[in-house]
């Protein structure tokens, strides 16, 4: 009997030994407030939350196998990976579905996947490993390199249109290359160049795309359209208070008033039940879930490895600021689910790759240093 | 990790660069905290208010749809207001009960509930949704005697779609149904979903959903009050909705008429085009069916009545239907041959009454022939054996590219239907379609034999009679050639602005008027001495026309005798014609399927619509067959 019991222990054991606990309470916790929102969310069927725990436990256990492959495995994938993204994308804009005005889907008879959402993995991943390869003797050359490598994959998702997304796969992008030691010089060259030549970009976007950040200096433009998602979110939050109407008290949300509830707005919904003291609480989780992957970059031992966990760490600042921005009413409407919260298989799955990937090159560092 | 030029240094600016994203990303959230606490507890009063007291509602003002009126201004579609029972579901209490009690004062059947079930799945708690549609003035009366019981139910005035003609001229105007799942997504693909909150028709074939986005108009909304329970409380806002576009059409609403009815309970199609415009003047589908019936939702019995009758009155024969174009096809081969240098007009052959190629012969109608035949009398008595020659003189890729330019087995672009797509192409044979059309190579392969039948129309050859219709308005226009289309104007509701749908020339076939003139002479021989002679009688216009008979069956060398073949395997009737002939005001081209001979039963039609549109001549009812036409007819 005993036996046995050793022979669980060691098995179990195996089992969770690429799992970063910190890393994976963190994670959960903020699972947990989102299930229970997107309960909230879809009161009148169980349904959606029920795929979403489904959703969640796919998500983990994809989470695990990522874990146990070492960083230089992790490498190995980087050019298949972006190669494989940047060929779907070109499939997406040659043969793509459009759906609302927008090219962002491929079909595959049964089902239909968007590429951008690989793109979101493999761009940090890509670099990561393009500085890695050059760590030696990098040049002002090799930034110029890296800087193309972004620009295709956020041109081509940028053109389909699909503003939000190129945003989120550039800035995973900029990261790496920030983390990489881009020049201070360069960063700000480059924040008065976009200043200066924010008048072209608003010629070259979209009209819906103007139309959101129009709204969002006067969402009483567009009642019926985008701008009855922010004044009806901004709504919500304001009248959630200090303490909130109660879980499941959101008249807001129960009254239809929030649109997309259970996806893009979900923290309208969790707002308004929880009030500040439910964001506060959300604030501080995402903080420490941020603090943990920093603290996991800060002791990566290879460049690689601290540049795609601090890339990672940030990304995942990046949904959860913007998608809470729009939300509350201070950035546009673009379609950024917020992290570990929002419904949604896809997004999920990439979110835990993540994770992974920053399990990996937390649990493996020991090896490596030996 | 040898290869490490200064690892010491590099982790430092990393951890350096870390620390700086630290600071920023708790900037960022400090940011985000502060917006909660403005929301929150600073604003929250004035959110509180807004969401808790008194919620604001957008209630959608559905705006009135666009009027349909021929070129006369009879109106073909319009919009009556009529009395709905509605239940505002928050306020009603127990629905089911509600309902059970109205019924006994209102007659309410099982698919009233069902459509109040779906409705109620898609709506918003404080909208109310109709459980009866069309109240009658006694209803009315009725329900107001009764209301103090029902609380949260009321009648309300609402708009219904309305064909006033009923089934006439139906294949173009089209209808209006419920908004479906697809439908949905062709509004969602155009941006509109905004301006469709609140309306729950749309335009599902035909002109109605060409012009969707012009007849919709643009919704208005009134901002109202409503308490926790969804009660509406006060208006606050009202912004009216913008009536949508009124159409005109080119349409002659009488001619359409007398056209359907000329056609009596036969079935095929006419297209009437003003040449020098494209306009369409009629277009006709036989049979036709009731608009009214789909616009309150079609019931099964009557869906699948006409869904599965033998006849498809579901199908608009005009654009969809694609026949071969028989001997009509004769004056576009002779203008071919003439263009082309092939013929000239006094160039004639010896008829034997059939033509040997290789160890095939093909029969001319007439046994023994016609003798000596010129181009004339090539197209006036319509002789086949001048045709099986030329048409293996030119070559298929020759003919092919001749009469593509007249449209033929291409989309016309009609303004009918949501896009091009609804309509057929039809067929226009060549090598390259051939190849195209079919997969095994022994079949891919296009034999000098199957052009001889296309020379008279037969073969491969389908076109559908718009397409025809387009082509005798082209050639009736000396080769300008216009797109067909039914709306002459458009009127903005709001300023009264005419915006006129230009008439849009496509091409000139640059063509010899020398050589036109050719034809136009033979076609008016048809009319006066030749197949169409008859049915064109007496009239006080000169007309050029051409008869045509398109086999249904194929005879293996059997004598076609219309009485003994079973009716659904008669041949098709065709006629094209236009006049008057020296300067042309209407060309159409008229289908009966299954009507036999062309002179029998399709230029009697056509001699009516004539008669009308030139004459203002009334006819009684249908076009008579005229059997005696059969000694012309026969020689097609």
């Amino acid at each position: 009997m005993i036996d046995i019991v050793g022979t669980l222990r060691r098995a179990w054991q195996q089992l969770i030994a690429h799992i970063d606990f910190p890393l994976f309470f963190i994670t959960l916790a903020i699972m947990g407030v989102g299930l229970a929102t997107v309960n909230s969310a879809t009161w009148d069927s169980n349904h959606r939350m029920l795929s979403q725990a489904g959703n969640m436990g796919i998500a983990v256990v994809v989470m695990w196998f990522v874990s146990r492959l070492p960083p230089q495995k992790l490498m190995n994938f980087a050019i298949p990976l972006y190669v494989f993204g940047i060929i779907l994308l070109i499939a997406v804009f040659l043969f793509g579905i459009t759906v609302n005005g927008a090219k962002r889907w491929l079909s595959l008879g049964f089902t239909r996947i968007q590429p951008s959402e690989i793109m979101k993995i493999a761009m940090p991943l890509m670099l990561a490993w393009y500085f890695q390869k050059y760590e030696a003797a990098l040049k002002l050359k090799h930034y110029l390199i890296s800087a193309l490598l972004l620009f295709i994959p956020f041109t081509l998702i940028a053109k389909q249109p699909d503003l939000g997304t190129a945003l989120l796969v550039g800035s995973a992008g900029f990261y790496v290359i920030f983390f990489a030691g881009l020049p201070w010089k360069v960063i700000a060259g480059l924040l008065v160049a976009v200043g200066s030549a924010a008048p072209i970009f608003w010629g070259m976007l979209h009209d819906y795309q103007r139309k959101r950040i129009l709204t969002l200096i006067d969402p009483t433009t567009d009642p019926l359209g985008s701008g009855y998602h922010i004044i009806q979110s901004t709504i919500a939050i304001g009248s959630g208070g200090a303490f909130g109407k109660g879980y499941l008290n959101g008249t807001q949300t129960h009254l239809e008033f929030i649109p997309e509830k259970h996806t893009d707005f979900i923290f309208a919904v969790y707002s308004e039940e929880w009030g500040l003291l439910g964001n506060v609480l959300l604030l501080f989780l995402y903080t420490l879930l941020i603090g943990r992957g920093m603290m996991i970059a800060s002791g990566a031992p290879t460049l690689f490895s601290r540049l795609l966990a601090g890339a990672i760490t940030l990304g995942f600042f990046t949904y959860a600021f913007i998608n809470m921005g729009m939300v509350s009413g201070i950035l546009p409407v673009v379609g950024v689910p917020l992290p570990f919260m929002s419904y949604g298989g896809t997004a999920m799955v990439i979110l835990f790759l993540g994770i992974g990937m920053l399990m990996s090159i937390q649990t493996h560092r020991m090896l490596v240093k030996k | 990790m040898s290869h490490f030029t200064n690892p010491e240094a590099d982790v430092d600016r990393f951890r350096f660069r870390l620390g700086f994203a630290a600071i920023f990303v708790l900037l960022a959230f400090g940011v985000l905290l502060g917006r909660f606490v403005w929301l929150q507890v600073i604003q929250h009063d004035f959110y509180q208010t807004r969401a808790e007291d008194n919620r604001i509602a957008l209630i959608p003002i559905v705006p009135n749809r666009g009027v349909i009126t021929d070129r006369n201004g009879v109106v073909l579609a319009h919009n009556y207001s009529a009395f709905t029972l509605e239940i505002t579901p928050s306020q009603a209490g127990q629905l089911e009960a509600t309902i059970d009690a109205l019924a006994e004062i209102i007659d309410i059947q099982p698919k009233d509930r069902k459509r109040f079930k779906r409705l109620l799945d898609e709506a918003k708690n404080f909208e109310s949704i109709p459980i009866r549609t069309r109240l009658s003035d006694t209803e009315v009366a009725k329900f107001a005697a009764h209301r103090y019981r029902f609380p949260g139910v009321e009648v309300k005035a609402r708009l219904f779609r309305q064909y006033p003609l009923g089934a006439i001229a139906s294949h173009a105007i089209g209808y209006i149904g419920r908004i479906t799942e697809r439908d949905l997504k062709w509004i969602e693909e155009s941006e509109r979903q905004a301006n469709y909150k609140g309306t729950d028709h749309v335009g599902k074939t035909g002109l109605e959903q060409h012009y969707e986005f012009e007849l919709h108009g643009e919704t208005g909304y009134e901002e109202v009050e409503i308490d926790a329970g969804g009660r509406a409380l006060r208006s606050l806002k009202r912004i009216p909705p913008v009536s949508g576009n009124n159409l005109a059409l080119t349409l002659d609403a009488k001619l359409q008429q007398i056209t359907e009815q000329a056609f009596g309970d036969r079935k095929g199609s006419l297209v009437a085009i003003d040449p020098q415009t494209g306009g369409i003047l009629a277009l006709v589908s036989t049979p036709t069916y009731d608009p009214n019936l789909f616009v309150d939702g079609i019931t099964p019995d009557n869906w699948k009545e006409l869904n599965e009758h033998p006849d498809k009155p579901m199908v608009n024969r005009a654009i969809n239907g694609a026949y071969p174009p028989g001997s009509t096809f004769k004056p576009f081969m002779a203008l071919a041959a003439l263009e082309m240098g092939k013929r000239t007009p006094s160039q004639a052959i010896s008829d034997p009454g059939y033509y040997n190629f290789g160890n095939h012969q093909f029969r001319d109608d007439k046994k023994g022939g016609h003798g000596m035949v010129d181009m004339y009398k090539s197209i006036v008595h319509s002789c086949d054996t001048y045709y099986y020659i030329l048409a293996n003189d030119m070559g298929i890729d020759n003919i092919s590219r001749f009469m593509g330019q007249f449209g033929l087995g291409q989309r016309t672009g009609i303004d009918l239907g949501k896009d091009d797509a609804g309509e057929s192409k039809g067929v226009l044979p060549s090598q390259a379609w051939k190849k195209q059309r079919f997969k095994k190579p022994e079949q891919q392969k296009w034999y000098a034999g199957e052009t001889i039948s296309i020379g008279i129309g037969q073969g491969y050859n389908a076109y559908t009679p718009i397409q025809l219709a387009q082509a005798t308005a082209t050639l009736a226009n000396n080769g300008v050639m216009f797109r067909p289309h039914l709306v002459r104007y458009l009127v903005d509701t709001r300023t009264g602005e005419k915006r006129p749908v230009e008439p849009k020339p496509i091409r000139d076939l640059q063509l010899k008027q020398s050589n036109v003139d050719v034809i136009r002479r033979a076609m008016v021989g048809v009319n006066k001495e030749g197949t169409g002679a008859r049915a064109f009688a007496g009239a006080p216009y000169e007309s050029a026309g051409k008869t045509g008979t398109a086999q249904v069956f194929s005879l293996k060398g059997a004598q076609y005798k219309e009485s003994s073949t079973k009716k659904e395997l008669r041949d098709h009737a065709l006629f094209i014609a236009y006049a008057p002939a020296d300067n042309p005001k209407i060309a159409l081209a008229v289908l009966v399927e299954n009507g036999g001979f062309g002179a029998v039963s399709a230029a009697p039609i056509a001699r009516m619509v004539i008669d009308y549109y030139l004459l203002g001549k009334l006819p009684g009812g249908a076009a008579k067959e005229d059997p005696a036409a059969i000694e012309e007819g026969h020689e097609e």
